[in-house]
């Protein structure tokens, strides 16, 4: 469980957002909305503890994330809005090193299988600069398609530059994610075909 | 065993490969050395007696520069595409790939140089005997000046400017290594024996492989906030 309580965010001199308080249970799937500069990727980075809150506390299953910071980042599975991409590697380099660093075991195929799935068939031995915004992406994604057991997954804009298909297909995966017990806290612009609709946190409504 | 070999094997395999297939780089960093070595002459004239003299310092202040030209390479394309902010994430202890990291730009940029200083000194015409000694100090002094300048990639990393800053922060800090590296080449030389210097630049290497990698750590933390 991830408890946040009281959090604020000061962006320069400019408050971004106070008295910011939530809680997520297995199985929840949290939208975060609100216009462009509001706080949405600060807030994500402020719970995966990347960024350092202003002022509040941030707790996985009751215990500051900052006391036990190898626990939580092992259940823990954070996408930026960088793609985290080596140009001069290949998709398939890139997803194996994103999974050995982070500790998890994962054997060439299932690497392979999960690219496949999400569409890089043909690209799986071509550097990453020269794949598409949409591609890069995807590359991404890929470790969502895994199967790795991580319970709380944070996205950031996860369907930008993806077509129809893809954001479906991702859509389905982030909901049995969370019938399987999981968690996603994700902030996107557009409507995705979620199972059922996810509870939605507009940080507009957050009073400064 | 194997877990703990995860992360750090998988970056230094990968920054090693990226090395590989950016070589370009590695080479400008190899031909900048060659070049400035070469420059001496020119400016201080062909007397042997003293390119003889000067010959450990220039290499050493040529060693310095080239490792501090390609510092800023360390971090900055992983701050950029995001693979920092993931290796933060990741469970395993900070330190472990941190040090991978400086280990595969050790090897990529200060090994060639360490590689092909003999071959410099002997165009000053160095004493045979003192080349061994050289290539020691070279390979204990430069994963020194790796480790210390990693501090300063990570410190100034992101920052407008951040080159011009990373060299006055750093390029103190190499004055020691600079004087015991050079210092150990010239103490062979006048037959007092290089053995003091060449425990004190061990001893500056174990001090800086504990204490650099820590404080790299909590500075790439700071970079991403």
């Amino acid at each position: 469980m991830l408890y946040a309580e009281d959090l604020a965010c000061l962006k320069g001199d400019r408050l971004l957002f106070r008295g910011l308080s939530l809680k997520m249970v297995p199985g929840e799937l949290l939208r975060i909305a609100g216009p462009n500069g509001f706080g949405k990727t600060s807030l994500l980075r402020i719970l995966c503890g990347l960024a350092h809150a202003e002022a509040g506390e941030i707790r996985w299953n009751d215990r500051p994330i900052g006391s036990d910071r190898e626990a939580f980042h092992r259940s823990l599975l954070y996408l930026g809005h960088a793609p985290a991409l080596n140009d001069l590697l290949t998709p398939l380099e890139n997803l194996r090193f994103a999974c050995a660093s982070a500790g998890d075991d994962v054997d060439e195929d299932r690497c392979v299988d999960a690219l496949v799935r999400i569409g890089l068939a043909q690209q799986l031995d071509l550097p990453a600069r020269v794949l598409s915004q949409g591609q890069r992406r995807r590359v991404g994604l890929a470790r969502l398609f895994l199967g790795i057991r991580r319970t709380l997954w944070v996205l950031d804009e996860p369907f930008t530059a993806l077509d129809v298909a893809a954001v479906a297909d991702l859509a389905m995966t982030l909901s049995d994610h969370c019938d399987a017990g999981g968690m996603v806290i994700l902030t996107t612009h557009q409507d995705a075909p979620f199972a059922k609709p996810p509870r939605v946190l507009d940080l507009a409504e957050v009073a400064v | 065993m194997s877990r703990a070999l995860g992360p750090f094997g998988a970056v230094l395999r990968r920054d090693l490969l990226l090395a590989w297939r950016g070589r370009a780089d590695v080479l400008v960093t190899l031909a900048f050395f060659v070049v400035v070595v070469c420059l001496f002459p020119f400016g201080v004239g062909a007397e042997t007696n003293q390119l003889r003299s000067i010959a450990p310092g220039v290499l050493w202040v040529a060693a310095l520069l080239a490792t501090l030209l390609s510092l800023h390479r360390l971090f900055a394309q992983d701050h950029a595409d995001g693979t920092l902010e993931q290796l933060l994430l990741s469970p395993e202890p900070t330190v472990l790939w941190v040090v991978a990291k400086i280990l595969a730009h050790w090897i990529a940029t200060g090994l060639p140089l360490v590689l092909v200083a003999p071959a410099l000194a002997m165009l000053f015409d160095v004493d045979q005997g003192a080349l061994g000694i050289l290539i020691l100090s070279l390979t204990l002094g430069t994963p020194i000046l790796a480790l210390l300048g990693a501090v300063g990639a990570a410190l100034t990393l992101g920052l407008r400017g951040g080159g011009m800053l990373l060299a006055l922060l750093v390029l103190p800090l190499f004055v020691p290594v600079l004087i015991f590296g050079a210092g150990a080449v010239d103490a062979h030389l006048s037959g007092t024996g290089a053995d003091a210097h060449i425990l004190l630049l061990g001893g500056g290497l174990l001090g800086a492989l504990a204490l650099a990698p820590i404080a790299c750590a909590a500075a790439l933390r700071i970079a991403v906030d």
